[in-house]
Parts: C-alpha cells; structure tokens; sequence
C-alpha cells in the first residue's frame, strides 16, 4: 500500500465526504467519532528465565484509538485505528502498528473494502485455524489473537445463495516474535531482520484469497480457499546456531469453518489442507459448548467447553497442537460489572503435556476494566515446539480505561 | 309483557353468547387484536438507555441502540448495537425471532471482528447484566404463549383486561406471566413474572405511552422490579424511527459486523 494512498484515506477522514448524496454534507452530523483504549499491562513470571537476558517481570502500556466517519447515511465510511506499545524490557515489543485505514462502501447487494484491515474467519475456542488473511502479532500475545493490519481490496458479493467474499492482499507483514529480552520467546530467539521468503518478490508478493459463506437455518457455513505468502512461518538455524530464520513458503490453504447448534449445545468445526510446506498436510478442530443458564437459581451462567485438536503432520507439526484436547469452562457472572472467568486446559493425547490458561475480567465504574490472564506449561516433552516456553509460566494484570 | 320477554330473552342470549366464549378464546382473541393493532410498522429504530439498580440503590447505565424489522408469518429481526459501557462499545447483537422453535441469534465482538453464534435456549438469562431477560425483549408473538383471560381491572385510571401467559417455547424462565392490556390501546400497562416454582419474581410497568403515524403505540419508560434481588432496571426510549426502509440486508451478518 502506497504512502500516497495512507494519506488519502486519512484527508478523506477529516475533510467534508465529496461524494455525499442526497441532502448537503453537514459536518456537524457526521463529525469524527472518536474512540479507543488505553492499557497498562504487568507481568509476572514466578520461574527463573532459561536466558540471563530476560526477565521475572515487566511493565507494558499499549494505546489504540479508533476514527471513525461515515456519510451517505452510513453507506461510506473511513475507519483508522493506529496501535502503539511501550514495553519496559524487550525492545521488540515496542512496537506501532496501524491495525486498521479502511474505507468501505456498503451496497444493496456488494460491499467493498480498501485499505488496511482486519478480517476473522472462525468457531472455534482454542485455536484459529482458518484465520488467515491477518499476520499475528505474536509478540502482543501467545494466544494468537492479535493480529497486525493486512493491506487489502475486498469485494463481497451479497446473493440469496451466500456471500462470496474476493481479496487482493497487497503486500505481507512478517509474524512479530519477541526480543532477546522478552519472555514468551524460543530459545534461540527468532531474528525477524532476515526472512527467507519463497517468492522473488518477498514481502511484496500479491496474495489473493476468496470466502463463500451463507447461513441457513441453525447452520452458519464458510468455504474458503487461500493462496500466497504463509502467515506461519517455517524456521532454519542460522550459521552459528544463534537464531532461528523465519521461512515464509508460498502456500494454497483451503479452510472450512462450521458452527450450528442444537438446544444448549453449540457444535464447531474448523478444519484446512494446506500445500506448498513440504507435503500437503490437513488439520481439524471440534468440538462443543454447552451452556448452564441460571445456576443454582443464580443469573450466572456456565458454559463448558471441549475440542479435539488434530494435525496429521504430528511431531513434526508447527503447532504443540497435534493430537490434543481442550477442556474449557467459561463462567459468566451477568452482573453490574459483566464479571467472567474462562478457565482451560490443552491436553496432549500421547503424553502429560499441558497448557493451563486462566482469563478473568471485570468493569469497574463506567470506563475501567480490569483483566486477570495466566498460563502455565506443564510437563512440556523436549520434542514440543513449545519447549522453550516451560519456565515462562505467568500472570498478567491489565488495566484498561476507555474512551 | 311480551316486550319484558324479548328483552329478558335477549340479554340471556347475550349472557349466553359471551359465556360461549371460554376464558382461553377470549385471552387468545384479545391477544390477536393486540398484535394486529401493531402490525405493519415495517422497521423502526429506537435508541434505549438502561438504568441499572442494585439492591442498595447504586446505578450503572448502558446505552444500545436497536433496529427492528417486521417480518411477516415469523417473529421480528432485531439488532442491538451497544454504545456504553465503552469497553463493549460496537459490541453488536443480531436476532431473528421466532414463535416457538428456538431464535437464532449472533454476536459481534468488535476486537476480534468475529461473529460468534449463541445457542438460544439461554431465553432465561440476564440480557447484559439487567432484570430483563433475552425472553423479555424479544418481540411478542401471538404463537409464543397460550392465553386465559381472568378479569377486568381498572389500573391507573385506565380499564384493562386481565390475562394469564403460558410460554409456548422450550426453556422459558417462567411459568406464567400476567399481563394487563390497555382496553383502549391494546397494549400493556404492567406484566408479572412468575417464576419456575411459580412464585412472584418480577414486575414490569409501561409508562408514557405514545402514539407514532396515528397507529403504533410505544411507551418512553419501562421500569422493571425483581422482587427476589431487589434489583431493578429502567428503560427509556428516545428518537423512535418507523418505516426508515430497512430491510433484510440490514440484519443479515454483514450488517453485523459493520454495526457501529
């Protein structure tokens, strides 16, 4: 994406939309709404570190505010969200961002998207196979749900039939990973200075991908088919052994992602074929949630949840998630502050391997919110991919204020 | 003397008639008019502020804004865009309605931009931490309930009829409700909620009643009292919109996630 064009989408956000219909542009009905967040994040991490040059704790602050202006009762609109860290000790993790500078305009039967943005296909809990079109920004969290902004043209076509969804993906971002001095990281560390891409044209290959989707009924289907530069890296060793590479394949990934319930259990499926790493490989994600209304004869509410995990590369696998279970509870307390908790554990099938994850959050007063957020790596094999990360159990508290 | 006859056979032939009419027909037939008196709004929109009480009286707000569409032979579509608290703000829910099987219902979570299906059995659970339920806000549909007309009431001045609600649907959080109708507007003026051991839980009221293109009634206030908690939670309606030409399109799951 041109820097021209940055800046063009940003003058259509705080000059007078051109192309309003109908009654005269009126600034003062269609100012800049302006919203965001900003956080402060600690953490702590009760084992000594594997590498001298890391931490037991860390202080972080992160701050995103969002733009947003529509016209055309509300048929166009720009949206422009900037991301921005601060991190006390990895210099990796400081780090800016502009999560989303897209311009949309909204039709009967299409809609189109260009800009930078951000896109989720999905249902299931543990882990986002599908998911594709975004590049993770590993570095903000482990559990894969950052994501750094994807330059994109994005035409949906809106039919009885489905919604077919068409992309142009100009441009690839590279996975972020921590620093020498972030926890979190492998052993040796990644070094994102030097990436290896397949494509002569590296980071600027252009990648394509289209999504049909429609929902019928209880059913909500996704097909979705994908074709350029791999999110997920591959690694090679560097010469002296000090660092690993990222290699970025050019890979074809086709994903199909189901959700459907039936009275309190909601059914999931996420499953993709992937070529262009190796061999063609396939990996599936089900499972279920189940959901206890008012327990107890309280307004709290209980939903379990279980997935298998399954890649048929196995060991060799670029996921810990090979062979593995999820058992999950989320307890929503439905009070003033929508007080939660979400508590998990991955189980490897084949050994005693296994990720605790524990997440609660609760607002306080009106604009504040507080999260709790911990793992713990248990029993992690020498033979896991996760293995660098066996002392890197942690809490994290964040609190956010809102705007 | 004859004239005396005719007369006293004709008022027991009324008697008769109006006696011929059980008191389930009757709570139906009053519940027909109700909903074709509402009839044919097509869309309207409406932003909502919440007021929530907690037993020792301290408040919290929320402010959603909802958009409605009126589908013919099946319950409305309806979505709800959150704007306050702000750490939900563009949280976004969509649900089509329906008079017996279970609603189908989403949920947008603007950080992820994931649209996430609920299993709708969860009718009975808090709708975002008030003492109304998602049963409570959902549109009302003749099929929903059976019906037993008790009496007439005169409440606040104004002539209602009493009717007892049975839930038609599956995992209702209530036995019965009682509802009283405005004899004049066909609407309701208060409704209590029974709970599954059939003990009083809570008390709804309708305030401000107005009137929108000389046809549909809506009330600017509702106040909501839960009995058990000593909770209570006010809605007031601001800006209603009717026939602003949504359509289908604007509650399918693209809308959704562009909701803002």
């Amino acid at each position: 994406m041109s820097r021209v064009f940055t800046y063009l989408l940003l003058g259509l956000l705080v000059q007078q939309p051109l192309l309003a219909e109908g009654s005269a542009p009126d600034s003062t009905k269609n100012p800049i709404e302006i919203s965001g967040s900003a956080a402060l994040e600690f953490r702590y991490f009760p084992q000594q570190a594997l590498s001298t040059e890391q931490s037991d704790s860390n202080f972080s602050f992160s701050l995103q505010p969002e733009f947003y202006r529509s016209w055309n009762d509300g048929k166009n609109s720009l949206l422009f969200t900037p991301f921005i860290r601060v991190d006390r000790n990895d210099s990796e993790r400081t780090h800016a961002d502009i999560r989303e500078l897209v311009y949309e305009n909204v039709s009967n039967n299409w809609e189109l998207r260009a800009g930078i943005g951000k896109v989720f296909w999905g249902t299931t809990e543990s882990q986002h196979l599908v998911d594709i079109i975004n590049q993770t920004d590993l570095i903000e969290n482990t559990d894969t749900e950052d994501k750094l902004g994807q330059p994109l043209i994005n035409l949906a076509l809106i039919r009885p039939t489905g919604t077919l969804d068409l992309f142009v993906l100009p441009g690839f971002r590279e996975r972020t990973f921590a620093g020498n001095e972030g926890r979190l990281r492998n052993i040796p560390a990644v070094d994102t200075g030097n990436p290896i891409y397949e494509s002569s044209a590296e980071e600027k290959h252009v990648d394509w991908a289209l999504r049909w989707s429609q929902t019928l009924n209880n059913w909500d289907v996704g097909l979705s088919h994908f074709s350029g530069t791999s999110r997920e890296p591959l690694f090679i060793t560097n010469s002296d052994g000090s660092a690993l590479i990222p290699v970025y394949n050019l890979i074809d990934q086709t994903g199909l992602d189901i959700q459907t319930y039936q009275g309190n259990w909601l059914l999931k499926l996420e499953a993709i074929s992937r070529s262009g790493q190796g061999a063609r490989f396939s990996a599936l994600i089900t499972g279920v949630e189940y959901t206890v209304v008012g327990v107890l004869n309280s307004p709290i509410d209980v939903g379990w949840i279980a997935e298998y995990l399954f890649d048929d590369r196995k060991e060799n696998a670029l996921t810990p998630f090979e062979d593995d279970y999820l058992i999950g509870a989320r307890i929503t307390l439905n009070d003033e502050q929508s007080s939660e908790l979400l508590f998990g554990v991955i189980q490897d099938a084949s050994s005693d391997s296994r990720l605790f994850t524990l997440e609660a959050s609760r607002r306080i007063g009106q604009s504040w919110k507080v999260d709790l957020e911990s793992r713990w790596f248990s029993n992690v094999q020498p033979s896991e991919i996760i293995f660098s990360l066996r002392r890197d159990d942690y809490i994290q508290l964040t609190l956010s204020k809102f705007f | 003397m004859k004239a005396l006859l005719t007369i006293t056979l004709t008022s027991l032939l009324t008697l008769n008639l109006a006696f011929a009419q059980t008191p389930e027909e009757r709570g139906l037939e009053i519940a027909i008019e109700s909903d074709k008196r509402d009839t044919g709004f097509s869309d309207q929109r409406a932003e909502m502020l919440m007021t929530l009480r907690n037993a020792t009286g301290k408040e919290t707000t929320r402010k959603v804004r909802v958009k409605t569409l009126e589908v013919d032979g099946d319950g409305d579509k309806s979505i709800s865009i959150f704007d306050q608290p702000r750490d939900v703000k563009g949280t976004a829910f969509l649900s089509y309605t329906h008079s017996t099987k279970p609603d189908d219902q989403w949920l947008f979570l603007p950080a992820l931009k994931r649209v996430k299906r609920i299993a709708s059995r969860n009718k009975s659970g808090p709708f975002m931490g008030s003492e109304f339920s998602f049963e409570d806000i959902t549109s009302f549909e003749v099929d929903k309930y059976t019906y037993k007309y008790l009496h007439d009431e005169e409440i606040d001045g104004k002539a209602s009829f009493v009717i007892e609600q049975f839930p038609a649907y599956d995992a209702s959080g209530y036995t019965r409700r009682i509802v009283w109708v405005d004899q004049e507007i066909y609407q309701p003026l208060k409704v209590e909620f029974y709970d599954r051991k059939n003990s009083l839980l809570k008390t709804l009221t309708f305030h401000e009643y107005q009137q929108y293109l000389d046809r549909y009634w809506r009330a600017d206030r509702q106040e909501m009292i839960n009995h058990q908690s000593k909770k209570s939670t006010t809605l007031k309606f601001d800006n209603y919109q009717f026939q602003t030409g949504l359509t289908d399109r604007d509650f399918d799951q693209n809308s959704l996630k562009r909701s803002r």
